[in-house]
């Protein structure tokens, strides 16, 4: 019996690129970054940053346009524009980041359920994933909103009743398909356990994809806050709020535009960082899958 | 001394519900150490005979009739390895995974008890000090990760569905050499599926021929490759390309 060599050696992987390197060759994700650190800065620093109060009034020095001392003017209480902006990104970007966690949460595993079992627990799922989708989702912020009062509560039980929905039916889709492939039925074959297979094996392929959707999603609950606060139903005067800034604004829409436009320039900005980010890291892991 | 067999098909007959009857009762049996060729063209029902004997049905099929009957475990070889382990986990670790579930020891014993797998596979033994992805390895070397897979789960039965088909040739001959080295020292008895009639006549005491969902024909190898009873099976043997420079002398597996 003539054996032929057994090849015994690993393929040469060449030098594996450094999760840095490969940042630096996805310009979105780089910019992405960029941006958004340098908004995260400016909120953390803020206070050491400005001599300014976001909530003290000054009503001698009330629509000042910008100037030297006050980079983006005052408005009509005489408070700081630029400090009361990145203050409101503070508590914008936490409101955003905290009210996402547990629908992101229970919508990939939710999702995961749906897909792999299929089945009732399938049906269950959507079932009342599509009974969500049939209503307008600003009509179910609002509703919620004002009955639950107003304010950052609103916010947080809003996304826990409905921000799941669009994580767990990206990742049921994803995995119904995963659920197709042969190292999934190996798995089962293999007599690993259900609850296994799930977390230690489905969970880390879905999960680069669930996160590109949750940068996406983040932009849509940040438009949500901001106009939720715009309605005056959002985040309460006078904690600083791209929203109330925007409707504050208003009524000088005339005489001093970038009252209202700075802030809303603001919520820009953030959704494009994001963006890119979600972009950047979709980029990287099909490149890399 | 009667010999009992390990596992037994009795009119097994599988069918999608909406559509037409997909294997239309099969009976087959197997003996500890026996090794059987499963052959035929794709869509003659090897495929899904084989995830029946392991309970593993694709959705939308049913068994309708029979009984597989079986008294030993079973672990499957699939066709496509890279198809058939986690991309994104590491392949000892997997390995220790099912190690860890299957044979009920420690953490740590499993992961040396993958270890030992491993090395008597022919793989490299630098996975032990660094862990690869599967995109990682070769086909080859994924395929005996698979192989590995299987027998961590100590069978009693090795289910291979074309376990050479996405390899290319030489390295089809060294897994092929494998399996059968670790039968003979394993004494495991195998099922083994392929539309290539070489591989099964090598491997396998005894041949099952299928077509479009029924045995045509079943006996001994030698026997039934010297006088093939069906066309099918004529066919099937002559579907078999020699190598032009050796005809007359013939190709000698062994």
């Amino acid at each position: 019996m003539n054996t032929t060599q057994i090849d015994t050696t690993l393929p040469d992987l060449g030098k594996p690129a450094s999760g840095l390197r490969r940042v630096l060759n996805t310009p979105s994700l780089l910019i992405g970054i960029i941006m958004f650190t340098i908004l995260i800065l400016l909120a953390i620093f803020i206070p050491y940053l400005s001599p300014y109060n976001p909530t003290e009034q000054n009503l001698s020095a009330f629509l000042q346009p910008p100037s030297a001392a006050h980079w983006l003017g005052t408005d009509q209480l005489g408070r700081d524009l630029f400090t009361r902006l990145i203050y409101a990104a503070r508590t914008d970007l936490t409101i955003m980041v905290l009210a996402e966690i547990i629908p992101f949460c229970t919508g990939v595993m939710l999702g995961m359920i749906s897909g792999y079992y299929g089945k009732w627990t399938d049906r269950i799922i959507a079932l009342v994933t599509d009974t969500f989708i049939a209503f307008p989702f600003y009509l179910i912020v609002i509703i919620v909103a004002f009955a639950s009062g107003a304010g950052e509560r609103g916010i947080y039980i809003t996304f826990i009743l409905v921000g799941w929905i669009v994580f767990a039916r990206v990742v049921r889709g994803l995995s119904a398909s995963f659920r197709k492939q042969e190292w999934i039925a190996s798995a089962q074959t293999l007599g690993l356990p259900g609850h296994r297979i799930l977390l230690r094996h489905l969970l880390p392929n879905v999960l680069p994809q669930a996160v590109v959707v949750l940068m996406t999603d983040m932009i849509g609950l940040l438009v949500a806050i901001v106009t939720l606060g715009y309605l005056g139903i959002g985040i309460a005067p006078p904690t600083p709020d791209w929203g109330t800034m925007i409707a504050d604004g208003q009524p000088f829409i005339t005489t001093a535009w970038w009252l209202s436009a700075v802030p809303g320039f603001a919520v820009v900005y953030t959704g494009i960082a994001l963006s890119l980010l979600g972009d950047g890291l979709a980029d990287i892991w099909r490149r890399k899958g | 001394m009667t010999i009992q067999p390990v596992l037994e098909l009795e009119e097994l007959t599988l069918a999608a519900p909406s559509t037409e009857i997909l294997v239309n009762s099969i009976s087959f049996s197997l003996e500890r150490g026996e090794s059987l060729g499963l052959v035929g063209e794709s869509g003659s029902g090897k495929s899904l005979t084989l995830r029946a004997i392991l309970g593993l049905l694709p959705r939308g099929v049913e068994q309708t009739g029979g009984v597989v009957r079986s008294k030993v475990s079973s672990a499957m070889v699939f066709q496509d390895p890279r198809g058939a382990l986690d991309p994104l986990c590491p392949v000892v670790k997997q390995l220790t995974e099912v190690v860890y579930y299957r044979q009920r020891t420690s953490l740590k014993a499993a992961r040396r008890i993958a270890l030992e797998l491993l090395e008597r596979l022919g793989l490299p033994a630098s996975l032990k000090t660094k862990d690869r992805y599967p995109g990682q390895l070769s086909g080859g070397q994924c395929q005996r990760v698979v192989i590995a897979l299987a027998l961590a789960c100590k069978p009693g039965i090795l289910l291979c569905d074309e376990p050479t088909t996405a390899l290319d040739v030489t390295v089809q001959r060294q897994i092929i050499d494998t399996i059968t080295s670790l039968q003979q020292e394993l004494g495991f008895a195998m099922v083994f599926v392929t539309h290539n009639l070489a591989i099964a006549a090598n491997l396998c005491s005894r041949l099952v021929v299928m077509k479009q969902g029924r045995i045509i024909e079943q006996g001994e190898t030698h026997s039934l490759l010297r006088h093939p009873a069906e066309a099918y099976t004529q066919m099937l043997m002559d579907s078999v390309l020699p190598l032009p420079e050796l005809e007359g002398g013939g190709v000698s597996w062994k």
